[in-house]
């Protein structure tokens, strides 16, 4: 049976048509852009086009606004460091609490070693920001805010634009990281207020280790990696050529089907989600559906634990992932669904699904034959399911 | 994805003895919801003999923890009450062909499930010694407020130490900026408190990066002594063994010396050191301590590699 892979967000199938036009710069064209020759110079002009793809992806102003990354992590690191030495006097990072860990450990980490205040604002239970607690907490000190574009969990869509005017009232940067969002919404960042922009190759079917950080021309900037003048000086380090011409042609079919995107994926993803509702009880949707990435649905099922849902569907050849803290390796569920104060009893058997423009419905129709039982399985096993059923509450445990 | 052996798969797929004991003589409740696991354990004991002639479970968790659990009930099945009691959660691991560490909790919640029910048939109220505290070390399961007790009570001042009294940080070591930060915070209270010498407290900034010995720093040191025969060596080697069995034997595992062939010297692991997934290392501690105390160059191999 072919495998269903249904884990999107965490990472996408690299385009066939991607690595083929990678290929010739690993052995062909293998020059140094920085070189005085005709190697260096053919390597000069395949990265100029390749930022020029994404800057269309992004529909920025200038080419010269992107800056390569080694990825979304990078990109996160660079954007806030750099706000915080531009940003003279200014002291506060404002954030959310259901940010990826690239921008939250980094937050935590500052506030712990370098007397900088941090600001994390909450979300509401469908994952929506904190509105009136967002704008008590800028101000005079605030250097910089980061807020996602997209959840990475339940693809909840932030209000970034209205979010980037308010910080601009109050004099800070703005920063978003758009590593999921990316690809899947149309961008025009020649008409917005946002100053920098994180992205990743591999999310949008492009190679892994490549990302790159939007700066809008006359936001100051300091690098977070100095050496050479790659870059205009803003991150040092010789291309990764292969991964930049390969991330280029990512973003230009990113372009392309977009439409697809927008439609035929958010289509399987409704019928995926509808269908799951149907058949299986005790399940809900997380997140803000109203405003939401199209191939994103986080389902919590209650009453199991979602490393052992995952176990299952992967016996039957469906990849997806979960919040939950058995898959990480921490004790806590998702800090996602934690902050969205999902309660324990569904928080742990969370899984998210995301599609992408290569899921087909005959994958949605497996996912949608193979859930109900492996739901049901588990729930056999579960002494808070059979409880439910016999005698409600009776299991109860000395420490809880 | 996470490494199971293929008992646990097999034992999570196919799960053994799972769902409800009726008339059970003893239910044992563990874990909670909000953990992220729970286990219901049932017996049913034969009053005049003491046997377990039935278990069954009913889990809330990952698929170690359903592996866990139904390997208990494999486990105990048939045993006396007093042969189960004896069971500990890594014979529940070694059942399994090992568990990865981050999920040892796993096998322990599976030791706890079944004192809880034993306790409920004999009609004790079974009590949990899971203190307050955040949990620091995930690997063993050890939390702040056992670190802290063991720190202040044995007058520790560096993480080697905390690791070798407590196991925390001994595994993925992903803890170990959480252990400097209770470990300084402790020594800074017993100094103020006047039961810790200022100049022994930890401290980040002046602690040294442990650094892993190379080859040559194990070659004889020069004594200006005369070698040592056979005979002396082999007695240092015993004597030395001697001094560390204590140490192996609080984490109910032992160590004998086999046999001594050059600069090759046999040991034999026993008790809780068979399976664990940290022999490697205490393999290599031993072989540390040897060629400290003998001062030459010698191999320490546990004799199940030699056939």
């Amino acid at each position: 049976m072919k495998p269903v892979y249904l884990d999107n967000n965490a990472t996408t199938r690299t385009d066939p048509q991607v690595v083929e036009t990678m290929l010739p710069f690993f052995t062909e064209q293998f020059g140094n852009a920085s070189s005085m020759h005709a190697f260096g110079a053919d390597v000069g002009s395949a990265l100029a086009k390749s930022r020029k793809q994404i800057q269309a992806l992004l529909g920025s102003e200038f080419d010269h606004e992107i800056v390569f990354t080694s990825g979304g992590t990078e990109a996160d690191n660079a954007a806030i460091l750099s706000a915080l030495q531009t940003q003279i006097g200014r002291k506060e990072i404002i954030t959310s609490a259901v940010e990826h860990p690239a921008v939250l450990s980094l937050v935590a980490h500052l506030e712990k070693t370098q007397n900088i205040t941090v600001h994390i604002i909450g979300v509401d239970a469908m994952g929506r920001l904190d509105m009136e607690a967002y704008r008590k907490a800028l101000g005079p000190k605030t250097a910089i805010v980061s807020i996602m574009w997209a959840n990475n969990e339940t693809g909840t869509i932030f209000p970034v634009e209205e979010l980037a005017q308010m910080a601009h009232e109050a004099g800070a940067l703005f920063h978003t990281d758009a590593v999921q969002a990316v690809g899947k919404v149309p961008m025009n960042l020649a008409e917005s207020e946002i100053d920098m922009l994180s992205l990743s190759g591999h999310k949008l079917h492009g190679p892994k280790g490549i990302g790159a950080l939007y700066v809008r021309k006359g936001v100051r900037f300091r690098p977070l990696v100095r050496g050479g003048h790659q870059e205009r000086g803003r991150r040092a380090g010789t291309e990764n050529v292969p991964a930049i011409i390969g991330l280029g042609r990512a973003a230009e079919l990113a372009l392309e089907h977009m439409q697809d995107e927008q439609t035929r994926v958010a289509a399987m993803r409704d019928r995926l989600e509808e269908g799951l509702l149907a058949s299986i009880p005790n399940c809900f949707v997380t997140g803000d559906a109203t405003s939401r990435l199209p191939n994103t649905c986080n389902i919590a099922f209650e009453y199991i634990e979602g490393e052992a849902i995952l176990l299952l569907m992967n016996k039957e050849g469906i990849a997806a992932s979960s919040g939950s803290a058995c898959t990480s390796g921490s004790l806590e569920p998702s800090h996602v669904l934690r902050a969205m104060d999902i309660p324990y009893t569904a928080a742990h058997g969370a899984i998210r699904f995301s599609l992408s423009r290569e899921t087909t419905d005959e994958d949605v129709d497996r996912v949608l034959e193979v859930m109900p039982s492996v739901i049901a399985k588990l729930r056999e096993m579960s002494p808070f399911w059979r409880e439910r059923e016999v005698r409600e509450g009776a299991f109860n445990p000395t420490y809880a | 994805m996470w490494d199971y052996s293929d008992k646990v798969k097999e034992y999570f797929y196919n799960p053994k003895n799972s769902g409800v004991l009726e008339d059970a003589s003893g239910v044992g409740d563990v874990g909670a919801i909000s953990c992220g696991d729970a286990l219901r354990l049932m017996i049913k004991v034969d009053e005049p003999t003491q046997v377990i002639t039935e278990a069954k479970f009913q889990t809330f968790g990952c698929g170690s923890a359903i592996a866990s659990s139904s390997a208990l009930t494999e486990i105990i099945i048939g045993k006396t009450i007093d042969e189960a009691m004896s069971l500990t959660n890594q014979d529940i691991a070694d059942f399994l062909g090992g568990l990865p560490p981050e999920k040892m909790h796993c096998s322990v919640m599976g030791y706890e499930a079944l004192h809880a029910a034993v306790a409920n048939y004999r009609g004790e109220v079974w009590e949990d010694d899971h203190e307050e505290g955040a949990l620091l070390c995930k690997c063993f399961g050890i939390d702040e407020g056992m670190i802290e007790r063991t720190v202040r009570q044995n007058g520790l001042t560096s993480i080697e130490e905390i690791t070798n009294f407590t196991k925390a940080g001994g595994g993925c070591s992903t803890c170990a900026e959480g252990l400097e930060e209770v470990l300084e915070r402790v020594n800074a209270e017993m100094v103020s408190e006047g039961v810790l010498a200022a100049e022994t407290a930890f401290d980040r900034t002046r602690a040294v990066q442990p650094v892993r010995r190379k080859k040559k720093d194990l070659e004889p040191v020069a004594t200006g002594k005369a070698p040592l025969t056979t005979l002396q060596k082999i007695r240092l080697i015993e004597e030395t063994i001697e001094t560390i069995r204590p140490t192996l034997q609080r984490d109910g595992g032992d160590c004998e010396l086999v046999d001594v062939d050059g600069n090759r010297v046999m040991v034999k692991l026993t008790g809780a050191c068979v399976g664990c997934q940290l022999s490697g290392a205490t393999i290599e501690g031993v072989q540390a301590k040897l060629v400290e105390a003998v001062g030459v160059p010698l191999l320490v191999i546990p004799v199940a590699m030699v056939h």
